[in-house]
């Protein structure tokens, strides 16, 4: 009975401990996280999510085996200094081998997935993938899509249900691309191709971002990846390569019905067209701050090596600064501005632009779509 | 101020054969145990120092888009606060124990090498100056510990930040190898007579392994150092891919040094709470041959693991299956270890004083950082948690969890020995507590985060991701683990000012630092000891049917010692000078350097011709 409400009482101790548990707990659920590992909706994604779930599991076994057992001898055998001398075992060869070779087992029940996976991961994928080459520049992704002979940046478009095949490099540090829900990292090195490929199951906008770093905007470089059906995807492409030197083809904007994932962060606003005043005087400004030498306006047949994010359809992005605003008016006329303000350290100088200009150039910016 | 007899007896003892006080004697000394506590204190210092630097990155990282700290500035604390406390906090906090105990437990009067052992400490301290200086500057290491080529090229970082860093690790890398060759011989000569290497204790054991870590690991990172500092100075291309170099090259030369590593952080830590868990367990250490060989194994396989830091790079399968392999081998071994000490304390009779409180709290702990390792040896899942919170959250496991729990028992341990004081019990339990739950808070979280897809070495997150919640939380636990701290540091500084209280043996202890006065006299053993097994003291109180009396302080006449020597310091200024000049290449630095060279050329000469005393 005494024994008893001695044990209720360090029960109680302890609440405090449970409700912080319980908070960190509430904390835990994937669903929380956007950017999750714990949701993969991709093969790929999946191979690695099964053996990560067997070996927490083991690892849950064991960790409240050993704890356990900790926590037993912690009560069990507290002493007195005036206690006789405990009987002084030096060791038990049978135990002994039996808890080197248990371990064993389970590494082994973890190993055999493991190699298994290894393989898996590595395979080539079949020729019908989609290859992408995802380009590191410090701080931004680009992407092209060779077999399309399209370029964008910062927001990868794959089609849901095939899959892609990336082929990855960097031109400049060491980065690493990492599409939480849809595969792990791989990293992006100059002079030395690497690959990832998964292939997308669910519809959807989802974040990723660079994963090594790569000097002093590492956090901001971030991108999106924008899962379609294949319809849509087919009819993106199809437009995006109306968007060249000569747009006399122009390919009228697919509605886009993706839902985004993290709330609020599709943000276009109602574009203005060729004839708006705005937008011719944006166009002459692009040409006047040399925003040209860096960035492109051409999806189709793209210059290679451009120093600054390809902007074909930069109207359309959720996000500028490679993740680092939303991409509303406002917040494009301010990196227009003063982008070192905003991302200190980024490539793109501060070119004196003044809120008129921003304007204007926010008007012919939107209107790339 | 309190006397005991303690103190009267200590103090008759001083004045009868002039114990050396004052400034010029630290800067000369050679006793083991003066540079063993110059060692803890600086290293304690800049453990601060790393502790400040996570304060203020925690700060950072409370809130989302937080502008508290500017990115170049979170860039270069995350660097520094890495490498402070690898280098300058566990290293040498660890060589602290390695100076002080290891003649002690080996019954010798010092180490083999009493001036290389001074040499050793100065130019530690001349590396933790030349790094940290870089703060004067506003030029501190802004590419994380590791230094990941080709962001370390000039091209890409045009400043001197790299080169502090370079050049700084290159010196401390130095003192390392001068104090593993000096330990490495003390422990293979030097030992009491009847001391066999399987009568050793454990800790002596664990060092023994942690110097043959160094001897191998830290030429490699000497090597690549050099490189890049041939890349940086001398137009080299070792790692420029422009020039036909390989960034990927780097990391394998780093990882190869960059693992082994870890087990030179943690090893010293195994060592300590295998000395701890018996004495507090009143029990031998259970498995004492499989602990030794245990160790060796980790420490062998230490050195076939390395790639698996790059599982990410894109190896192909047959080389992650390997690393996969061999890394969830080296699980084995350390198993073994944490199964061993269970079973020491399993059927004794625990006494809870405050170093048992951190030794089971780092079995407690040590063992999620090895769970949370096993689930990254499985490269598929790797590609996931690499460079996320989740391997942040797992390494702080290992070597807060696991090191500084296993140092601070070690501190709380030997304090009564080292300074003659006994620390105060109920502060030290306040200590473990808060600190407990501090790290709990601060580092568990991580791992959720991690997983939830939050990368590592990124001055702020986005709001919208989910991340804020818990990295308040733990933030709001850096600050609980700061201030336990804060209460060791209150505790140190309140015992000091108290009497010379602590007996020669406090906790019935089993080797033989405890047969002697606390603190030791300069010559630690008055009459060398003769070993007849292992747990030699706990031998000799069993066959005197109780406790042994207790050990007068005596007059160390006839006992050779070496003489003090200004020849160490003199040559570690050289080497500060020689390596420190290089900052200024191509300017004035050449001709620093070869005044460094010219010094340390005279402190050798000086050092080589002095008289043996």
């Amino acid at each position: 009975m005494l024994l008893r409400t001695a044990s209720i009482r360090r029960v109680r101790r302890l609440a405090p401990l449970f409700c912080a548990i319980a908070l960190v707990l509430a904390g835990c659920s994937p669903d929380h996280y956007a950017q999750t590992a714990l949701r993969p909706i991709s093969d790929f994604g999946r191979i690695g999510d099964d053996i990560q779930t067997t070996t927490l599991k083991w690892a849950i076994v064991v960790f409240v085996l050993v704890e356990g057992a900790l926590l037993y001898a912690i009560f069990r055998f507290r002493g007195k200094p005036t206690d006789p001398e405990p009987s002084q075992v030096h060791g038990n060869t049978t135990i002994e081998i039996v808890w080197t070779v248990i371990p064993a087992l389970i590494l082994a029940a973890i190993a055999v997935p493991t190699v298994r996976g290894i393989f898996q991961t590595n395979i080539t994928p079949a020729a019908d993938a989609l290859e992408v080459q995802v380009i590191g520049h410090q701080w931004w992704w680009e992407f092209r899509y060779p077999t399309l002979n399209l370029t964008t940046a910062n927001e990868l478009h794959i089609p849901v249900g095939q899959t892609v095949s990336l082929k990855m490099g960097t031109v400049d540090v060491v980065h690493s691309f990492w599409p939480p829900r849809f595969a792990g990292k791989r990293d992006l090195f100059p002079n030395r191709e690497t690959r990832l490929w998964f292939k997308a199951e669910e519809a959807g906008e989802y974040p990723g971002q660079c994963a090594e770093f790569c000097g002093i905007q590492h956090a901001r470089m971030a991108f999106r990846v924008r899962a379609q059906s294949p319809e849509e995807f087919q009819a993106w492409a199809a437009h995006m390569q109306s968007l060249r030197a000569n747009p006399a083809a122009a390919v009228a904007a697919p509605k886009d019905s993706v839902q985004t994932v993290s709330a609020g962060a599709t943000v276009q606003a109602q574009a203005a067209g060729p004839d708006d005043p705005q937008y011719a005087a944006g166009e002459k400004l692009f040409q006047a701050k040399g925003c040209v030498a860096c960035h492109s306006l051409n999806a189709f047949d793209a210059p290679k090596g451009m120093i600054g994010p390809n902007l074909a359809n930069v109207g359309d992005r959720s996000y500028i600064g490679a993740g680092t605003l939303k991409n509303t008016d406002e917040n494009l006329a301010r990196w227009i501005e003063n982008p070192q303000l905003i991302k200190q350290g980024v490539l793109m100088p501060n070119l004196g632009v003044t809120p008129e200009d921003a304007k204007a150039l926010v008007a012919y910016l939107r209107a790339h779509q | 101020m309190a006397t005991s007899a303690l103190d009267q007896q200590r103090a008759h003892a001083a004045a009868g054969h002039g114990e050396q006080t004052g400034l010029w004697s630290w800067l000369t000394t050679v006793d083991h145990k003066r540079i063993g506590i110059l060692y803890g204190a600086t290293a304690f210092a800049f453990f601060l120092l790393g502790g400040i630097e996570a304060l203020l990155l925690r700060i950072q990282l409370g809130t989302p888009d937080n502008t508290f700290l500017a990115p170049d500035t979170f860039n270069q604390l995350f660097t520094m606060h890495g490498t402070t406390m690898i280098f300058l906090a566990i290293m040498p906090l660890s060589a602290m124990f390695f100076n002080f105990m290891i003649p002690l437990q080996i019954g010798a009067r010092d180490v083999a090498f009493p001036r290389l052992n001074a040499f050793s400490y100065w130019v530690f301290l001349a590396g933790g100056l030349l790094l940290n200086s870089s703060f004067l500057f506003g030029l501190a290491p802004d590419q994380g510990w590791y230094g990941y080529a080709n962001l370390t090229s000039r091209q890409y970082s045009p400043g001197m930040n790299v080169d502090f860093w370079l050049l700084g690790l290159q010196i401390l890398g130095i003192a390392s190898l001068a104090a593993a060759v000096n330990f490495f011989v003390t422990i293979l000569n030097m030992r009491a007579p009847g001391m066999k290497l399987m009568r050793m204790p454990m800790f002596v054991w664990m060092s023994f392994i942690t110097q043959v870590l160094l001897l191998l690991a830290f030429p490699v990172i000497t090597v690549a150092l050099i490189l890049l500092m041939f890349d940086r100075f001398f137009g080299t291309n070792f790692f420029v891919p422009s020039g036909g170099g390989d960034p990927l090259l780097w990391q394998h030369l780093f990882w190869v040094f960059g693992h082994p590593e870890v087990y030179i952080l943690v090893l010293p830590a195994f060592g300590i709470i295998s000395e701890v868990l018996p004495v507090f367990s009143r029990k031998p250490l259970f498995g004492y041959a499989a602990m030794v060989f245990s160790g060796v194994f980790i420490a062998f396989l230490g050195f076939g693991v390395w790639s698996h830091h790059m599982f990410t790079t894109g190896m192909g399968p047959i080389a992650d299956t390997f690393f996969a392999l061999t890394t969830m081998l080296i699980a084995v071994p350390t198993g073994v270890k944490v199964f061993n000490w269970l079973g020491t304390v399993w059927g004794g009779s625990i006494q809870y004083r405050t170093p048992m409180y951190f030794a089971l709290g780092f079995i407690a702990m040590f063992v999620i950082g090895g769970l949370s390792g096993v689930m990254h040896s499985s490269p598929p899942a790797d590609l996931q948690q690499n460079d996320s919170y989740f391997i942040v959250a797992h390494f702080h496991y290992v070597l807060f969890g696991g090191s500084i729990f296993g140092l601070t028992a070690g501190a709380y341990y030997w304090w009564p020995k080292m300074s003659g004081r006994m620390l105060n019990e109920t502060l030290g339990k306040v200590h473990f507590w808060l600190m407990l739950i501090g790290f709990n808070l601060t580092f568990f979280p991580m791992h959720i985060l991690g997983l939830n897809g939050m990368p590592r070495r990124v001055y702020t997150y986005p709001a919208g991701l989910g991340f804020e919640t818990l990295n308040q939380l733990e933030t709001v636990g850096a600050f609980i683990l700061a201030l336990s701290f804060l209460v060791f540091l209150i505790n140190i500084f309140r015992t000091a000012r108290g009497p010379h209280n602590a007996p020669a043996d406090p906790w019935n202890g089993a080797t033989l630092e405890w047969a002697i006065p606390s603190p030791p006299q300069e010559w630690n053993f008055a009459e060398v000891p003769v070993v007849h097994g292992r747990d030699a003291l706990w031998e000799a109180k069993r066959e005197r049917g109780g406790p042994l009396p207790e050990p007068p302080r005596v007059s160390g006449k006839g006992i050779h010692l070496p003489n003090p020597s200004y020849w160490p310091l003199v040559s570690g200024i050289g080497v500060l000078t020689t390596v420190g000049g290089v900052l200024a290449f191509p300017h004035f630095g050449p001709w620093v350097s070869m005044a460094g060279a010219a010094i340390l050329f005279l402190g050798v000469f000086g050092w080589a011709f002095e008289p043996a005393g």
